[in-house]
């Protein structure tokens, strides 16, 4: 008979190293789990003991500083060993930080569950001259304490040897607290908690004491025992107030029992002046002139390497002459190294690599095979058109998504990212949001699924909800051709030269929007306090490239997978609608006119009238709301999509229109004015993002908020597209949208003020 | 004895943690969570460029947290440092 896999939880403070141990532990079997309902990611693998070749299984448990219910990752923890309950529970406490570290042991061990403490990170305490007395404090906590060192694999076999073994053994709850003025109280609300059948008694009991929120909506039958002995209970410090005597309890108990064994060298860092390498390195990045300067150094630096198409201006200086480099390597793979006058970024040959891989090698002899064994039209297109063509569009942002999110991982790993939050706080609260979500929303600009993916480094889901939403406003990679195309366009036939003026201006469009939005949400529906910002400053510390890879390729198969479920349906929904007439016969690409996504496209025309791209510009206008469509696919295809409409309106193929073409034959055939082109341009940068970025806003926001922020990116982008369009038209509508919007402030404030109760409606006397 | 509110130091400040009294439950918690305890020692390390998160050492490792969050901490000088 085959017994359970062993379950064991890895819970820690965040940045005591639970992730390295993990995939020390569980090698490349680890697989990203997406439970239900949570928004934070729970990991788990198999570990494999060498010796005896049994299976346990490793939940790793976001990193936590408590088990207070105001975070996510806290709840979920929480409920994990609560609800689960894993057979033991690793505690992994960073030795070099042990007093704040032992703060949630201190709690966790108030659980039944067996719990071994993993002390991590060692050898850096005996690197600093420092001892831990690890049987000392075994003895004191009463649960095995192994040391580890999760970056060198040090320890690791004894370790779970020790968890084994604790496996089999039920543990009881045990508390610090035990010693403190309110025992009294804990023990009878345990007891009375265990009468009515309560596991885990102890913690539950303690949670009430501490006026938990969830612990009293849970059990408000017993809150009348907890105000009866708060009457009697009176402290010089702290009055009545449990909360901060039960935390002050339990770092007065890790002074006074454990902190001992912890043996710092003579004249060590407390006593010492002498700054550590991190201190100096600190003394610069965040230096009071120098820092923000610094940073936006950097942030140049990344996207250049990244996005750049003239590594380090070389092309610009003329480094390889004035008449440029020809491509020595035109038509093979390696085709996207150089540009006209220079070489390409790295991200940007990477790109280009796959994109010959996917679109030239593999979908080009794919389609000629098919072309070749005479298969019919339709299923030629359904594989070249819509599965691959959807799919490879879909994996040909990979790299940057990749190089992006590595970078980024880069300076999150080395402690960076948490100055730069440090640095930029003071800028972004008054909007509602930390310095944390600068970092998120500037990755937009890159691409929208690494950036909504990072967001959960944000402590809470208010924060994380807004900043989720404004991510796409920060146009990303894919949506310059649009904005290059059309601002091209609008040159050519309006006579309006600067192009590079109606890009960057866009783009601050886009910036403004989402400080707008934000601003509105906080005063609308997500009102309140700011997030706090009250986070640990991590040393810096070079960053691991076995995690840093392990990471990457949890995302890559994550997106992958994404890529070939949810947006694989989607694209061929949408190649399904492009390419059948409403008879169901199949059409093909060139006659896209009669598809039923034109005459969709037709049917909902009318309601882009405001926004300059509707009823008014004639019969042909439905191509601006196709375009829009095929662009949820990839915003590329945009573009893409009137190219092959202009070719249909025109004549020739597709290949012959780039996309400044695509777009003037698409203001020729339908009379489209400048203010409209502009719209549209907005409309596709603000409105929903592409499948891609839609999937991961899906799996990255709490239950429930997926269908509001749709919502949301509609309303916002066709709202302030038609105010767009209609100010560019008529310049005195300005002066009727200023007058509704500084109505529309003075409604909120109105409705706020009555919401705190500071006035009444009128109509309501005192 | 000095009393002040932790948002009122300079870097180059120490002091020790009174009281802490903040209206917002959320906050509270989350100070004593990260060691922002009575007793607890603060080293203030420096301010942020905008002069606004400041940057203490506390219980052996960084912290960072915004004046209005500090606000809620009650401390006694315990030394003015040597820098100015």
């Amino acid at each position: 008979m085959e017994t359970r896999n062993r379950k064991i939880a890895l819970a820690g403070n965040p940045n005591s190293g639970k992730t390295t141990l993990f995939n020390n532990l569980t090698g490349s079997t680890a697989h990203v789990g997406n439970w239900p309902g949570v928004t934070v990611e729970k990991r788990s693998g198999t570990y494999r003991n060498k010796k005896t070749g049994e299976r346990i299984e490793i939940v790793d448990l976001p990193g936590i500083y408590s088990l207070s219910p105001y975070t996510s990752e806290e709840v979920i923890s929480r409920n994990y060993i609560l609800e689960e309950s894993p057979d033991c529970l690793i505690n992994v406490v960073d030795a070099t930080n042990l007093e704040r570290n032992l703060y949630l042991t201190t709690q966790l061990l108030e659980m039944n569950v067996p719990v071994v403490i993993a002390l991590n990170m060692s050898d850096l305490v005996r690197k600093q001259g420092d001892l831990i007395d690890a049987k000392a404090l075994q003895e004191k906590i009463g649960v095995p304490v192994v040391e580890i060192s999760a970056l060198r694999g040090e320890n690791l076999a004894h370790l779970m040897e020790v968890a084994s073994q604790e496996c089999g053994k039920p543990r009881k709850g045990s508390s610090v607290l035990k010693e403190s003025k309110i025992n009294k109280l804990i023990a009878s609300l345990e007891i009375t908690l265990r009468e009515k059948g309560v596991e885990n008694s102890l913690f539950h009991a303690i949670k009430l004491v501490e006026g938990d929120e969830i612990e009293c909506e849970m059990h408000k039958d017993l809150l009348p025992m907890v105000e009866e002995f708060r009457e009697t209970f009176r402290d010089p410090v702290f009055q009545d107030d449990f909360e901060a005597y039960v935390a002050d309890c339990r770092y007065k108990a890790i002074g006074r029992d454990f902190s001992p064994a912890y043996k710092r060298k003579e004249g060590g860092r407390d006593g010492s002046k002498k700054l550590s390498l991190s201190d100096r390195i600190d003394k610069v990045l965040t230096n009071r002139w120098a820092g923000i300067p610094i940073f936006i150094a950097i942030l140049f630096v990344l996207f250049h390497l990244i996005f750049g198409s003239d590594l380090l201006y070389l092309g610009a200086m003329g480094a390889f002459g004035a008449e440029g480099l020809a491509d020595p390597l035109a038509g093979t793979i390696w085709e996207g190294l150089f540009v006209d006058f220079g070489i390409n970024s790295p991200g940007v040959i990477l790109h280009n690599f796959v994109d010959i891989v996917l679109n030239n090698l593999i979908l080009g002899n794919i389609s000629e095979a098919m072309s070749a064994a005479e298969v019919y039209p339709w299923a030629q297109s359904l594989v070249c058109d819509g599965i691959l063509g959807g799919i490879f569009a879909v994996l040909g942002f990979l790299p940057e998504i990749l190089c992006l999110f590595l970078a980024f991982s880069v300076l999150e790993d080395t402690g960076y990212m948490a100055r730069v939050a440090f640095i930029l706080d003071r800028i972004f609260r008054r909007f509602g949001i930390t310095g944390r979500a600068f970092m998120p929303m500037i990755m937009g600009f890159g691409c929208s699924v690494p950036a909504m993916i990072n967001t959960r480094t944000l402590a809470t889901e208010r924060e994380k909800v807004a900043t989720i939403r404004v991510i796409p406003f920060f146009s990303c990679g894919a949506k310059l051709p649009i904005l290059t195309g059309c601002a091209g366009a609008i040159a050519q036939s309006f006579g309006f030269p600067y192009v590079d003026l109606i890009t960057v201006s866009m783009y601050v469009l886009g910036v403004v929007a989402a400080i707008l939005m934000l601003l509105l949400m906080r005063h609308t529906t997500m009102r309140g306090e700011a997030a706090p910002f009250i986070m640990e400053l991590p040393a810096y510390h070079l960053p691991q490239f076995k995690s840093l890879m392990v990471h990457l390729w949890d995302k890559t198969k994550h997106y992958v997978k994404k890529a070939f479920t949810i947006i694989f349906a989607s694209t061929v929904l949408i190649w399904f609608l492009q390419s059948f007439s409403w008879n169901w016969t199949y059409i093909g690409v060139e006659e896209t006119g009669n598809s039923i996504l034109a005459s969709l496209g037709q049917l909902i025309q009318p309601l882009f009238t405001p926004l300059g791209f509707g009823s008014q510009i004639g019969p042909l206008g439905w191509v601006f709301a196709v375009g829009a469509i095929t662009g949820l696919i990839a915003k590329e295809n945009v573009l893409g999509t009137f190219a092959v409409l202009a070719a249909m309106l025109l004549g020739g193929v597709a290949d012959d229109y780039g996309e400044v073409e695509s777009v003037l034959a698409m203001v020729q055939s339908t009379g489209i004015l400048w203010p409209g082109i502009i719209a549209y341009i907005a409309f596709n940068m603000l409105t929903i993002p592409c499948f891609a970025a839609c999937a991961t806003a899906k799996a990255e926001l709490p239950k429930g908020k997926f269908r509001w922020t749709i919502l949301f990116w509609l309303t916002s982008s066709y709202l302030i597209s038609s105010m767009i369009y209609l100010v560019l038209s008529w310049w005195w509508t300005l002066f009727i949208f200023l007058f509704l919007i500084a109505l529309l402030i003075l409604g909120i404030w109105y409705v706020n003020q009555i919401r705190d109760g500071k006035r009444r409606l009128p109509w309501r006397r005192a | 004895m000095d009393q002040q509110r932790l948002s009122t130091l300079h870097p180059g400040e120490s002091c020790r943690v009174l009281l802490v009294d903040g209206k917002d439950k959320q906050i509270r918690r989350r100070l004593f969570d990260m060691g922002v305890t009575p007793g607890a020692e603060i080293y203030v390390r420096k301010m942020a460029p905008l002069g606004d998160p400041v940057e203490i050492t506390i219980r052996n490792y960084e912290l960072t947290l915004r004046k209005n969050e500090a606000e809620a901490v009650l401390v006694e000088v315990t030394s003015h440092g040597n820098e100015k």
